[in-house]
């Protein structure tokens, strides 16, 4: 790991003064980023740790959905109650990702600025009509992820809360890599009354909303509804783990599980 | 760059001066001379190097020891008593035989302990699932669910006693 200067702001303000330094990098919970400056992939100059800014911690209530501060980790919304009962879904997607050891270190807002096109969360922020609120802005949604590792986040700009509808029904449903655990495909379904959204992670440079499938549904909310549905395998990712034709199949796989668990 | 990084391990307070980039695994086996938690895989995936920090088992190799400041940290050195009896946990691995080469056993007991805290009376998938970050390469993990699952009851065992005699 190339030297850098550590600095832990107590305020939502100071750490946005910190970031503007030259080659600055913001830490959440590190469960990426430092094994990324282990293997000499990065070079900021500072790292500003968010761990010490009450402004973006804690699960709350919120328009009768969950608002989840930024710096709160993996397991913290695994295990809370308050999840449990208002979203469910977003507890067992959470209690899914990585191993222990990670669920008790990564962060939300790290895993969605990081947007890795394999991790879970971004599924949850389509599917559930999100609404991430940042030191500048709100961003809906389904505006946040652009590209594979690339949101709609300006330089310096960092996420403080994700703001989360609360759905009728909702599961998540995820062919993992055995080793990283991290989604081969992963599909979030989640229904609004008469509306339903399906998203999916893992399969392509991004989050997406396989927007057949949400028709399908809307008309009947079974697995069986979506028998001969697929997304299509063109631009899909294709690996040594899943070839693009494997994820446009698990596609349709995962979001009937995730129709079943919806129940 | 340096900086003085403080925290409490196995129930002392330290102190030392270090770059800031330095890992908390090299903090607690460099700086300390705490070796008895691994480095593996270096990688964050295999879990030799797992302690508890406030309670939550974190992979040390994937921590800045300066993330840990004024933390309460716990490492495999500080599980046994004070006159070296070991604590249940490391003594199912013990009677079980849950190693071979005995590497990743530091990370497997920090990770069990922390899995029973949370669960006291767990499955043998919620074993499996909750060892989910610990690679062992020799013992097929076979031994390893056993130990934990009497490392469990043994645990549930030792704090129902003082209620028992009451």
């Amino acid at each position: 790991m190339y030297a850098f200067t550590y600095q832990r702001p107590t305020s939502l303000a100071d750490a946005a003064t910190a970031i503007q330094a030259d080659e600055a990098k913001l830490l959440g919970g590190g469960q990426t980023l430092l094994p990324t400056l282990k293997q000499r992939l990065a070079r900021p100059t500072d790292l500003i740790d968010l761990g010490a800014i009450p402004d973006l911690k804690g699960i709350r209530e919120a328009d009768g959905g969950l608002e989840i501060g930024a710096f709160t980790r993996h397991a913290e919304v695994a295990h809370s109650d308050l999840v449990k009962r208002v979203i469910p879904a977003l507890a067992s997607l959470a209690e899914g990702i990585g191993d222990r050891q990670v669920r008790n270190m990564g962060t939300m807002g790290g895993s969605i600025a990081n947007a890795d096109p394999s991790a879970d969360y971004p599924s949850a922020v389509v599917a559930l009509k999100a609404t991430v609120t940042t030191d500048r802005r709100t961003i809906a949604g389904d505006d946040f992820f652009t590209g594979m590792f690339e949101t709609a986040l300006e330089p310096g700009e960092i996420v403080k809360a994700v703001r989360f509808s609360r759905p009728d029904k909702a599961a998540y449903a995820k062919f993992r890599n055995p080793a990283s655990r991290y989604a081969i495909v992963g599909v979030f379904v989640a229904r609004f009354g008469a509306e339903v959204r399906v998203a999916v992670t893992g399969a392509a440079g991004s989050v997406f909303r396989a927007t057949a499938f949400e028709t399908a549904l809307a008309a009947d909310f079974r697995a069986e509804a979506l028998n001969g549905l697929s997304v299509k395998a063109d631009g899909l990712n294709a690996d040594i783990h899943a070839s693009a034709d494997y994820r446009a199949h698990l596609v349709t796989v995962m979001a009937k599980r995730a129709v079943e668990a919806a129940g | 760059m340096s900086c003085t990084v403080s925290m409490t391990v196995n129930g002392k307070t330290v102190s030392r001066e270090v770059e800031e980039r330095t890992l908390l695994v090299t903090f607690l086996r460099e700086h300390l001379g705490l070796t008895g938690t691994h480095v593996g895989c270096d990688t964050s995936q295999c879990g030799a190097c797992v302690v508890h920090v406030d309670g939550r088992s974190v992979k040390s190799c994937t921590a800045l020891a300066v993330q840990a400041d004024g933390a309460d940290v716990t490492t495999i050195e500080g599980l046994a008593a004070a006159d070296g009896t070991l604590h249940p946990m490391q003594a199912a691995f013990r009677e079980h035989h849950g190693l071979q080469c005995g590497f990743c056993t530091p990370g497997m007991v920090m990770s069990a302990v922390d899995l029973v805290r949370e669960n006291p009376n767990p499955t043998e998938a919620e074993i499996r699932e909750g060892l989910e970050g610990n690679i062992c390469r020799c013992t097929g993990y076979h031994n390893i669910v056993k130990a934990v699952k009497a490392g469990a009851d043994a645990m549930a065992g030792a704090q129902a006693t003082p209620v028992a005699a009451e």
